[in-house]
């Protein structure tokens, strides 16, 4: 720090002309987009992604059979880090607020909350689909490296697998925003995002009058179909009631706790 | 301008804020006072729009905080120093700050530079800034915008002196171009510089408020007699009491100008006349304040 502290030629006050029109969500999105790359955690979170992701290539390329070394192979394989790891990115990008405070200068400068909740949505699912486009890239390079080290190499895709897979990113990066709203406290948060879940997946397998609730509300259980090609109606109904219960009601009832919390 | 009507808070059975009304004009410094737990925080956060009052209600240039389209371009808001993410460079937080209010953000390195935060220092991540590194970070933030009201709370705290003296000819430059400042402190003689006005709390209630010249000349008239025996038996026609001190000056509880007529009538000769300014409205800060119970301080 220097002190060049000249009584300074400072701001003149504006006049004081009240725009009465709101901020436009795109700058917000873009604002929030950023806050997730510019922390020393968020920063460091999508480099572990990243290299994680090259990584799920590596292990194929090193320890597969060959007719494993396809497209889809990667792809399937290298959605894996990012839906594991963006959801943490979520959570932060809700709770980093509360615990580093910033939520102070966030809402002084964005009074209209739910606007700052419906940015961060839309960053989340922006990174989703970036994580997936980028998956998509890397199992490209992995493939031709793949083709030259003797492996099948086939391009074949089924597109329904690039939609669910993106689904599947979306799913839990909002699932990460929704816990990281609804409490607030980053440890917390990430525990049982991680944990709750697991739990109801250890319950609903052990416990047999649990198995028809499993089928509808486990995430684990229903999210499994987004790997395979052409999910079928039923499918989507299952996932559609889970993702209800583990996502659309986390972020609402989150919303409505970070509208009301005073802030201090 | 900030106009404040009878803004209530309570939390439980306790009133955090109870019915405080103020306003601050533009072209002036408004020293917001009271003992750490007075309210002044609380007061400040429903000002912006952070917390729900119970009851009442306050504007900024007349609109609710929370209606303002683009509040960084009116308002500047510093309430704590330390709320920035330790993570963030001092010049990322302040890019996020110009792309959230629609602003470019190559003004960002000249607005860390006006505060006294190189190049280097703009760089290095909040986490190893000191608290006046801290405060001054966050006067750039709320000055960003280029704002016609200011809302600091304990802004000086952390800085050094020099930062101190800076900072008032800062602020005071601020209002005398127009702009309206709102400044807490639980020192009176840091703000008692700069403020043009004085609003003081204490317990959740305002105790008093007014000019700065006015509630000094409040605070008594410092008097050195000739003939103290003298100046005694006119204090006595006047009916008017005085506290002598070691130097020889007795502190009256009256305004100067009736003590020095009733001295030229009388022929009392006096050395010295003068308000008792600054420590005269500290002994009336203690008394006022000195009724809160402090196991009350809650914060």
């Amino acid at each position: 720090m220097t002190t060049t502290t000249e009584p300074a030629t400072t701001t003149p006050a504006a006049p004081a002309t009240i725009a009465t029109g709101r901020l436009p969500m795109a700058r917000l999105t873009l604002v929030e987009l950023r806050k997730l790359a510019d922390t020393r955690a968020g920063f460091w979170l999508l480099v572990v992604i990243g290299l994680a992701t090259a990584g799920t290539s590596a292990i194929i390329l090193g320890w597969s059979a060959d007719q494993e070394m396809t497209f889809e192979g990667f792809f399937a394989f290298g959605l894996l880090p990012s839906a594991v790891l963006l959801p943490v990115l979520g959570v932060l990008s809700v709770t980093s607020e509360w615990s580093q405070r910033t939520a102070l200068s966030t809402f002084t400068l964005v009074p209209t909350r739910g606007r700052v909740l419906i940015a961060k949505v839309t960053a989340g699912v922006l990174i989703a689909v970036a994580a997936t486009v980028a998956t998509a890239a890397l199992s490209a390079v992995a493939n031709v490296l793949g083709r030259a080290l003797g492996g099948d190499g086939a391009w074949h895709l089924d597109a329904s697998l690039l939609w669910q897979g993106l689904l599947l990113q979306v799913i839990f990066v909002l699932m990460g925003i929704g816990f990281g709203a609804l409490l607030l406290s980053t440890p917390l948060a990430i525990v049982l995002y991680f944990a709750l879940p697991m739990v109801w997946t250890i319950l609903g397998e052990m416990i047999k009058g649990l198995h028809t609730a499993a089928g509808w509300l486990d995430l684990n259980v229903t999210t499994a179909p987004l790997s395979e090609a052409d999910m079928t109606g039923n499918e989507y109904a299952r996932l559609a009631v889970a993702a209800a219960v583990w996502v659309l009601v986390p972020l609402v009832a989150g919303t409505v706790r970070v509208l009301r919390r005073e802030v201090t | 301008m900030i106009t404040v009507e009878n803004l209530t808070k309570r939390y439980g059975a306790q009133r955090a804020v109870d019915d405080v009304s103020f306003t601050c004009e533009p072209g002036t410094v408004t020293g917001f006072l009271g003992p750490n737990g007075a309210g002044k925080s609380t007061t400040m956060r429903m000002i912006c729009g952070l917390t729900p009052p119970t009851s009442g209600s306050a504007t900024v240039s007349g609109v609710p905080y929370r209606r303002l389209g683009n509040p960084g371009r009116h308002v500047g808001v510093l309430l704590d120093a330390s709320a920035q993410h330790a993570g963030r460079t001092g010049r990322e937080t302040l890019a996020l700050a110009a792309m959230t209010m629609g602003l470019d953000t190559a003004r960002v390195p000249e607005r860390l530079a006006r505060v006294g935060l190189n190049a280097t220092a703009g760089k290095r991540r909040v986490r190893a800034y000191s608290l006046g590194m801290r405060q001054r970070l966050g006067l750039a933030y709320a000055m960003l915008g280029d704002p016609a009201v200011l809302i600091l709370d304990e802004p000086a705290n952390g800085l050094d002196p020099e930062g101190i003296f800076w900072m008032r000819g800062l602020l005071r430059e601020f209002a005398d171009r127009g702009g309206t400042v709102l400044l807490s402190s639980h020192l009176l003689r840091e703000v008692e510089a700069v403020a043009d006005r004085l609003v003081m709390i204490g317990g959740g209630r305002i105790l008093t408020q007014g000019d700065k010249d006015v509630l000094l000349g409040a605070g008594g008239t410092v008097v050195r007699p000739e003939d103290p025996a003298a100046f005694d038996a006119l204090l006595r026609r006047l009916d008017l009491t005085g506290s002598r001190s070691a130097d020889g000056t007795v502190l009256v509880q009256s305004e100067p100008a009736p003590i020095a007529r009733a001295a030229a009538a009388t022929g009392v000769v006096l050395l010295e006349v003068r308000p008792a300014g600054v420590g005269g409205l500290e002994e009336m800060f203690l008394r006022l304040t000195g009724t809160t119970d402090p196991t009350e301080v809650t914060r």
